[in-house]
Protein backbone atom coordinates (compact mmCIF):
# COMPACT_ATOMS: atom_id res chain seq x y z
CA UNK A 1 0.00 0.00 0.00
CA UNK A 2 1.18 3.18 -1.00
CA UNK A 3 1.78 6.04 2.25
CA UNK A 4 1.06 9.56 2.29
CA UNK A 5 2.44 11.91 5.11
CA UNK A 6 -0.43 14.44 5.41
CA UNK A 7 1.66 18.13 7.20
CA UNK A 8 -0.73 20.38 8.71
CA UNK A 9 -1.18 22.15 11.84
CA UNK A 10 -4.61 22.23 11.34
CA UNK A 11 -6.57 18.82 12.92
CA UNK A 12 -9.40 19.58 10.73
CA UNK A 13 -7.34 19.75 7.39
CA UNK A 14 -6.10 16.19 8.54
CA UNK A 15 -9.11 14.97 8.73
CA UNK A 16 -10.27 15.54 5.49
CA UNK A 17 -7.34 14.96 3.89
CA UNK A 18 -6.76 11.67 5.64
CA UNK A 19 -10.33 10.71 4.37
CA UNK A 20 -9.95 11.53 1.22
CA UNK A 21 -6.37 9.80 0.68
CA UNK A 22 -7.50 6.51 2.53
CA UNK A 23 -10.59 6.25 0.41
CA UNK A 24 -7.65 6.53 -2.88
CA UNK A 25 -6.00 3.34 -1.10
CA UNK A 26 -3.32 5.27 0.81
CA UNK A 27 -2.09 4.79 4.22
CA UNK A 28 -1.63 7.65 6.11
CA UNK A 29 0.64 9.48 8.75
CA UNK A 30 -0.17 12.41 10.32
CA UNK A 31 2.47 15.70 11.35
CA UNK A 32 1.76 19.09 12.79
CA UNK A 33 5.16 21.03 11.34
CA UNK A 34 8.00 20.06 9.63
CA UNK A 35 10.14 18.92 12.10
CA UNK A 36 7.27 16.36 13.07
CA UNK A 37 7.53 15.76 9.71
CA UNK A 38 11.28 15.43 9.13
CA UNK A 39 11.40 13.05 12.29
CA UNK A 40 8.51 10.40 10.02
CA UNK A 41 10.59 10.75 7.16
CA UNK A 42 13.87 9.79 8.91
CA UNK A 43 12.07 6.66 10.26
CA UNK A 44 10.82 5.92 6.22
CA UNK A 45 10.40 7.79 3.66
CA UNK A 46 6.95 8.37 2.59
CA UNK A 47 5.23 7.96 -1.06
CA UNK A 48 3.90 11.04 -1.07
CA UNK A 49 3.85 14.13 1.27
CA UNK A 50 1.12 16.53 0.90
CA UNK A 51 2.50 20.15 2.36
CA UNK A 52 0.77 22.83 4.16
CA UNK A 53 2.77 26.74 4.02
CA UNK A 54 2.23 28.07 7.04
CA UNK A 55 2.65 26.15 9.97
CA UNK A 56 4.67 26.73 13.41
CA UNK A 57 8.22 25.62 14.11
CA UNK A 58 9.47 24.44 10.32
CA UNK A 59 6.69 25.93 7.24
CA UNK A 60 6.39 24.10 4.60
CA UNK A 61 9.17 25.51 1.95
CA UNK A 62 11.90 24.83 4.69
CA UNK A 63 10.79 21.50 5.36
CA UNK A 64 10.34 20.87 0.76
CA UNK A 65 14.46 22.10 0.99
CA UNK A 66 15.42 20.38 3.74
CA UNK A 67 14.24 16.96 2.41
CA UNK A 68 15.23 17.38 -1.14
CA UNK A 69 18.51 17.81 0.68
CA UNK A 70 18.52 14.42 2.56
CA UNK A 71 19.36 11.14 1.53
CA UNK A 72 16.44 9.30 -0.02
CA UNK A 73 14.53 12.80 0.29
CA UNK A 74 14.11 13.02 -3.44
CA UNK A 75 11.94 10.28 -3.71
CA UNK A 76 8.37 11.03 -1.71
CA UNK A 77 6.22 13.18 -4.40
CA UNK A 78 5.23 16.05 -2.51
CA UNK A 79 1.94 18.22 -3.00
CA UNK A 80 1.95 21.44 -1.63
CA UNK A 81 -1.58 22.27 -0.16
CA UNK A 82 -1.95 25.81 0.88
CA UNK A 83 -4.08 28.92 1.10
CA UNK A 84 -1.43 31.00 -0.93
CA UNK A 85 -2.93 31.37 -4.45
CA UNK A 86 -0.19 33.66 -5.51
CA UNK A 87 1.72 32.44 -8.41
CA UNK A 88 4.92 34.01 -8.09
CA UNK A 89 4.46 32.09 -4.90
CA UNK A 90 3.19 28.60 -5.64
CA UNK A 91 6.43 28.84 -8.61
CA UNK A 92 8.65 29.61 -5.72
CA UNK A 93 7.05 25.99 -4.14
CA UNK A 94 7.60 24.55 -7.47
CA UNK A 95 11.27 25.43 -7.65
CA UNK A 96 12.04 24.75 -3.90
CA UNK A 97 10.89 21.08 -4.84
CA UNK A 98 7.12 20.76 -4.79
CA UNK A 99 6.18 18.20 -7.69
CA UNK A 100 2.72 19.45 -7.59
CA UNK A 101 0.52 22.37 -5.81
CA UNK A 102 -3.09 22.51 -4.12
CA UNK A 103 -4.97 25.62 -3.42
CA UNK A 104 -6.68 25.12 -0.18
CA UNK A 105 -9.88 24.75 -0.16
CA UNK A 106 -10.01 21.06 -2.53
CA UNK A 107 -11.98 18.54 -2.56
CA UNK A 108 -11.33 14.89 -3.32
CA UNK A 109 -11.54 15.06 -7.43
CA UNK A 110 -8.97 17.69 -7.12
CA UNK A 111 -6.73 15.76 -4.60
CA UNK A 112 -7.08 12.94 -6.98
CA UNK A 113 -6.44 14.61 -10.06
CA UNK A 114 -3.08 16.17 -8.39
CA UNK A 115 -1.96 12.41 -7.07
CA UNK A 116 -3.00 11.36 -10.63
CA UNK A 117 0.01 14.30 -11.96
CA UNK A 118 2.49 13.06 -10.07
CA UNK A 119 1.80 9.23 -11.10
CA UNK A 120 0.40 7.99 -7.53
CA UNK A 121 -2.80 7.14 -8.90
CA UNK A 122 -3.95 6.31 -12.89
CA UNK A 123 -5.76 8.55 -14.27
CA UNK A 124 -9.71 6.42 -13.87
CA UNK A 125 -8.55 6.75 -10.31
CA UNK A 126 -8.92 10.22 -10.38
CA UNK A 127 -11.74 10.53 -12.53
CA UNK A 128 -13.55 8.16 -10.17
CA UNK A 129 -13.24 10.12 -7.32
CA UNK A 130 -15.42 12.88 -9.13
CA UNK B 1 -41.04 22.32 -8.37
CA UNK B 2 -42.34 23.51 -11.48
CA UNK B 3 -45.02 21.60 -13.11
CA UNK B 4 -44.34 18.43 -15.41
CA UNK B 5 -45.86 20.16 -18.48
CA UNK B 6 -43.30 23.01 -17.88
CA UNK B 7 -40.35 20.76 -17.89
CA UNK B 8 -41.85 18.60 -20.72
CA UNK B 9 -42.22 22.44 -22.61
CA UNK B 10 -38.32 22.99 -21.52
CA UNK B 11 -37.07 19.54 -23.23
CA UNK B 12 -39.51 20.13 -26.43
CA UNK B 13 -38.14 23.54 -26.81
CA UNK B 14 -34.06 22.08 -26.19
CA UNK B 15 -34.50 18.95 -28.50
CA UNK B 16 -36.27 20.89 -31.37
CA UNK B 17 -33.73 24.11 -31.11
CA UNK B 18 -30.72 22.23 -30.77
CA UNK B 19 -31.09 18.49 -30.69
CA UNK B 20 -30.42 19.05 -26.51
CA UNK B 21 -32.04 15.58 -24.68
CA UNK B 22 -33.12 17.04 -21.38
CA UNK B 23 -35.14 14.66 -19.20
CA UNK B 24 -38.43 16.51 -18.10
CA UNK B 25 -38.21 13.93 -14.72
CA UNK B 26 -34.99 15.76 -13.68
CA UNK B 27 -36.81 18.66 -12.26
CA UNK B 28 -33.74 19.57 -10.02
CA UNK B 29 -31.29 19.42 -12.44
CA UNK B 30 -33.94 22.13 -14.93
CA UNK B 31 -34.94 24.18 -12.25
CA UNK B 32 -31.55 24.87 -10.62
CA UNK B 33 -30.11 25.69 -14.60
CA UNK B 34 -33.13 27.85 -15.47
CA UNK B 35 -33.99 29.62 -12.02
CA UNK B 36 -31.12 31.89 -12.24
CA UNK B 37 -31.83 32.61 -16.01
CA UNK B 38 -35.46 33.59 -15.02
CA UNK B 39 -34.24 35.95 -12.44
CA UNK B 40 -31.89 37.22 -14.92
CA UNK B 41 -34.34 37.87 -16.88
CA UNK B 42 -36.94 39.89 -14.25
CA UNK B 43 -39.48 36.80 -13.91
CA UNK B 44 -40.36 36.34 -9.97
CA UNK B 45 -41.28 32.60 -10.72
CA UNK B 46 -39.67 30.32 -12.71
CA UNK B 47 -42.89 29.39 -14.01
CA UNK B 48 -43.57 32.90 -15.34
CA UNK B 49 -40.66 32.59 -17.06
CA UNK B 50 -41.50 29.16 -19.00
CA UNK B 51 -45.00 30.60 -19.47
CA UNK B 52 -43.81 33.59 -21.18
CA UNK B 53 -41.77 31.15 -23.57
CA UNK B 54 -44.93 29.61 -24.23
CA UNK B 55 -46.72 32.10 -25.12
CA UNK B 56 -44.52 34.55 -26.95
CA UNK B 57 -42.16 32.57 -28.19
CA UNK B 58 -39.45 35.40 -28.18
CA UNK B 59 -36.24 34.12 -29.85
CA UNK B 60 -34.03 35.79 -26.92
CA UNK B 61 -35.71 33.96 -24.25
CA UNK B 62 -35.72 30.67 -26.00
CA UNK B 63 -31.91 30.37 -26.20
CA UNK B 64 -31.50 32.16 -23.31
CA UNK B 65 -33.20 28.59 -21.90
CA UNK B 66 -31.85 26.48 -23.78
CA UNK B 67 -27.85 27.63 -23.74
CA UNK B 68 -28.89 27.18 -20.04
CA UNK B 69 -29.35 23.68 -20.49
CA UNK B 70 -26.29 22.54 -22.33
CA UNK B 71 -24.22 20.48 -19.94
CA UNK B 72 -20.58 22.28 -18.78
CA UNK B 73 -17.59 20.82 -19.21
CA UNK B 74 -15.39 21.94 -16.50
CA UNK B 75 -12.24 20.07 -16.75
CA UNK B 76 -8.34 20.77 -18.24
CA UNK B 77 -6.82 18.47 -20.03
CA UNK B 78 -9.80 15.88 -19.37
CA UNK B 79 -8.67 12.55 -19.99
CA UNK B 80 -4.82 13.19 -20.09
CA UNK B 81 -3.98 10.51 -22.31
CA UNK B 82 -6.42 11.88 -25.53
CA UNK B 83 -4.26 15.13 -25.17
CA UNK B 84 -0.68 13.08 -25.08
CA UNK B 85 -1.72 10.80 -27.87
CA UNK B 86 -2.61 14.29 -30.00
CA UNK B 87 0.22 15.85 -29.27
CA UNK B 88 3.13 13.29 -29.97
CA UNK B 89 1.40 11.20 -32.70
CA UNK B 90 -1.88 12.81 -34.29
CA UNK B 91 -0.91 16.70 -34.53
CA UNK B 92 2.68 15.72 -35.89
CA UNK B 93 1.22 13.64 -38.21
CA UNK B 94 -1.19 15.34 -39.70
CA UNK B 95 1.18 18.69 -40.13
CA UNK B 96 3.27 16.14 -41.81
CA UNK B 97 0.55 15.74 -44.78
CA UNK B 98 -0.73 19.02 -45.05
CA UNK B 99 0.31 21.99 -47.29
CA UNK B 100 -1.14 24.58 -45.19
CA UNK B 101 -1.52 25.11 -41.68
CA UNK B 102 -3.43 22.24 -39.72
CA UNK B 103 -6.92 23.36 -39.10
CA UNK B 104 -8.31 22.39 -35.76
CA UNK B 105 -12.09 22.13 -34.23
CA UNK B 106 -13.10 22.28 -31.10
CA UNK B 107 -16.75 21.66 -31.31
CA UNK B 108 -19.11 22.36 -28.48
CA UNK B 109 -15.87 23.77 -26.31
CA UNK B 110 -17.77 24.81 -23.57
CA UNK B 111 -16.05 27.64 -21.54
CA UNK B 112 -13.29 26.77 -23.63
CA UNK B 113 -11.04 24.29 -21.20
CA UNK B 114 -10.47 21.57 -24.26
CA UNK B 115 -9.16 23.82 -26.85
CA UNK B 116 -7.20 25.70 -24.32
CA UNK B 117 -5.65 22.44 -23.00
CA UNK B 118 -4.33 22.12 -26.97
CA UNK B 119 -3.84 25.45 -27.02
CA UNK B 120 -0.97 24.61 -24.01
CA UNK B 121 0.73 21.96 -25.39
CA UNK B 122 0.97 23.29 -28.64
CA UNK B 123 2.76 26.58 -27.12
CA UNK B 124 4.98 23.62 -25.01
CA UNK B 125 5.77 22.15 -28.56
CA UNK B 126 8.36 23.70 -30.35
CA UNK B 127 7.63 23.68 -34.07
CA UNK B 128 4.18 22.84 -33.73
CA UNK B 129 2.45 26.21 -32.67
CA UNK B 130 2.96 27.93 -36.27
CA UNK B 131 2.01 25.04 -38.36
CA UNK B 132 -1.90 24.73 -36.69
CA UNK B 133 -5.29 26.90 -36.46
CA UNK B 134 -7.33 26.17 -33.28
CA UNK B 135 -11.23 27.36 -34.00
CA UNK B 136 -13.59 26.46 -31.18
CA UNK B 137 -17.52 26.87 -31.37
CA UNK B 138 -20.35 26.48 -28.88
CA UNK B 139 -23.92 27.20 -28.96
CA UNK B 140 -23.93 29.05 -26.06
CA UNK B 141 -22.86 32.75 -26.39
CA UNK B 142 -22.53 33.62 -22.68
CA UNK B 143 -19.86 30.02 -22.76
CA UNK B 144 -17.60 31.65 -25.67
CA UNK B 145 -18.17 34.66 -23.94
CA UNK B 146 -16.30 33.21 -20.49
CA UNK B 147 -14.06 30.99 -22.96
CA UNK B 148 -12.96 34.10 -24.81
CA UNK B 149 -12.43 35.49 -22.19
CA UNK B 150 -10.08 33.02 -20.62
CA UNK B 151 -11.16 33.95 -17.08
CA UNK B 152 -11.26 30.76 -14.41
CA UNK B 153 -12.07 30.47 -10.75
CA UNK B 154 -9.48 28.57 -8.39
CA UNK B 155 -11.32 25.73 -8.83
CA UNK B 156 -11.63 25.84 -12.08
CA UNK B 157 -7.86 26.16 -12.75
CA UNK B 158 -7.24 23.50 -10.23
CA UNK B 159 -9.44 20.83 -12.68
CA UNK B 160 -6.71 19.09 -14.48
CA UNK B 161 -4.45 21.59 -14.99
CA UNK B 162 -0.92 20.58 -13.36
CA UNK B 163 0.18 23.67 -11.07
CA UNK B 164 3.18 23.92 -13.76
CA UNK B 165 1.24 24.95 -16.41
CA UNK B 166 -0.91 26.76 -14.18
CA UNK B 167 2.06 29.36 -13.38
CA UNK B 168 3.30 29.17 -17.03
CA UNK B 169 0.31 29.71 -19.16
CA UNK B 170 -1.98 31.48 -16.44
CA UNK B 171 -2.01 35.67 -14.93
CA UNK B 172 -3.88 36.66 -11.75
CA UNK B 173 -6.30 39.14 -11.58
CA UNK B 174 -8.21 39.73 -8.53
CA UNK B 175 -9.61 36.07 -7.18
CA UNK B 176 -9.41 34.85 -10.39
CA UNK B 177 -7.30 33.34 -12.93
CA UNK B 178 -6.87 34.60 -16.66
CA UNK B 179 -5.39 32.98 -19.38
CA UNK B 180 -1.91 34.47 -20.61
CA UNK B 181 -2.63 36.80 -24.46
CA UNK B 182 -0.45 34.46 -25.76
CA UNK B 183 -2.41 30.93 -25.35
CA UNK B 184 -5.87 33.05 -25.73
CA UNK B 185 -4.79 34.62 -29.48
CA UNK B 186 -4.20 31.18 -30.54
CA UNK B 187 -7.97 30.51 -30.74
CA UNK B 188 -10.83 31.69 -32.78
CA UNK B 189 -14.51 32.07 -31.97
CA UNK B 190 -17.83 31.26 -33.25
CA UNK B 191 -21.18 30.44 -32.04
CA UNK B 192 -22.23 27.23 -33.63
CA UNK B 193 -25.68 25.39 -33.58
CA UNK B 194 -23.77 21.78 -34.58
CA UNK B 195 -27.22 20.94 -36.16
CA UNK B 196 -27.09 23.56 -39.01
CA UNK B 197 -25.52 23.55 -41.87
CA UNK B 198 -21.56 23.09 -41.23
CA UNK B 199 -20.44 23.31 -44.90
CA UNK B 200 -19.95 26.87 -44.97
CA UNK B 201 -17.18 26.39 -42.18
CA UNK B 202 -14.79 24.94 -44.51
CA UNK B 203 -12.78 21.72 -43.94
CA UNK B 204 -11.07 20.40 -40.93
CA UNK B 205 -8.10 18.14 -40.01
CA UNK B 206 -8.71 17.23 -37.16
CA UNK B 207 -12.52 17.82 -35.03
CA UNK B 208 -12.82 17.21 -31.32
CA UNK B 209 -16.41 16.46 -30.54
CA UNK B 210 -15.85 14.95 -26.99
CA UNK B 211 -18.49 13.88 -24.34
CA UNK B 212 -21.04 15.76 -26.41
CA UNK B 213 -22.43 13.62 -28.70
CA UNK B 214 -24.53 11.64 -25.30
CA UNK B 215 -26.75 15.07 -24.50
CA UNK B 216 -27.84 14.71 -28.11
CA UNK B 217 -31.53 13.02 -28.71
CA UNK B 218 -30.91 10.01 -31.12
CA UNK B 219 -31.58 11.91 -34.49
CA UNK B 220 -29.76 14.90 -33.66
CA UNK B 221 -26.18 12.63 -32.63
CA UNK B 222 -26.92 10.75 -36.19
CA UNK B 223 -27.08 14.97 -37.72
CA UNK B 224 -23.80 15.82 -36.26
CA UNK B 225 -22.11 13.19 -36.64
CA UNK B 226 -22.64 13.61 -40.35
CA UNK B 227 -22.97 17.22 -40.64
CA UNK B 228 -19.24 17.02 -38.70
CA UNK B 229 -17.44 14.26 -40.86
CA UNK B 230 -18.77 15.91 -43.72
CA UNK B 231 -16.23 18.79 -42.62
CA UNK B 232 -13.15 16.60 -42.04
CA UNK B 233 -10.67 16.87 -44.59
CA UNK B 234 -9.62 13.90 -46.45
CA UNK B 235 -7.40 11.57 -43.98
CA UNK B 236 -8.59 14.39 -41.29
CA UNK B 237 -9.30 13.05 -37.19
CA UNK B 238 -12.56 12.79 -35.34
CA UNK B 239 -11.82 12.66 -31.79
CA UNK B 240 -15.29 11.51 -29.75
CA UNK B 241 -15.32 11.20 -25.77
CA UNK B 242 -13.58 7.82 -24.73
CA UNK B 243 -17.60 7.04 -23.62
CA UNK B 244 -19.19 8.16 -26.53
CA UNK B 245 -20.14 5.55 -28.78
CA UNK B 246 -18.79 5.72 -32.41
CA UNK B 247 -20.48 4.76 -35.44
CA UNK B 248 -19.59 1.58 -38.13
CA UNK B 249 -18.01 3.62 -40.63
CA UNK B 250 -15.69 5.73 -38.83
CA UNK B 251 -12.23 3.46 -38.58
CA UNK B 252 -10.79 3.75 -34.99
CA UNK B 253 -6.96 4.91 -35.41
CA UNK B 254 -5.86 5.33 -31.64
CA UNK B 255 -9.23 4.19 -29.97
CA UNK B 256 -7.35 4.75 -26.36
CA UNK B 257 -7.76 8.40 -27.37
CA UNK B 258 -10.23 8.41 -28.67
CA UNK B 259 -9.31 9.25 -32.38
CA UNK B 260 -11.00 8.26 -35.55
CA UNK B 261 -10.88 8.39 -39.27
CA UNK B 262 -13.34 8.28 -42.07
CA UNK B 263 -14.01 4.73 -43.07
CA UNK B 264 -12.92 3.70 -46.46
CA UNK B 265 -16.70 2.73 -47.02
CA UNK B 266 -17.94 6.26 -46.26
CA UNK B 267 -15.26 8.56 -47.98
Amino acid sequence: MKTCLVVDDSRVIRKVARRILEDLGFDVAEAGDGVEAMAWCHAAMPDAILLDWRMPVMDGLEFVRRLRAEPGGDRPRVIFCSVETDLARIREALEAGADEYVMKPFDGEILAGKLGFVGLIGPSVGSLAA
Amino acid sequence: MIALEDRELVAAVCASRAGLRVDPDKAYLIESRLAPVARREGFGALSDFIECVRQRAEERLIWAMVEAMVPPETRFFRDPAVFEALARDVLPELARRAEGPVRVWSAACGAGQEVYSLAMLLAETPGLADRVELFASDISERSLEKAQAGVYSQFEVQRGLPAHRLVRHFEREGEFFVLSPRIRQMVRWRRINLLDDLSRLGRFDLILCRNVLSGFTGEAREQVLEGLTRTLAPGGRLVLGLGDAAEAWLDPVASEAGVFALGTAAA
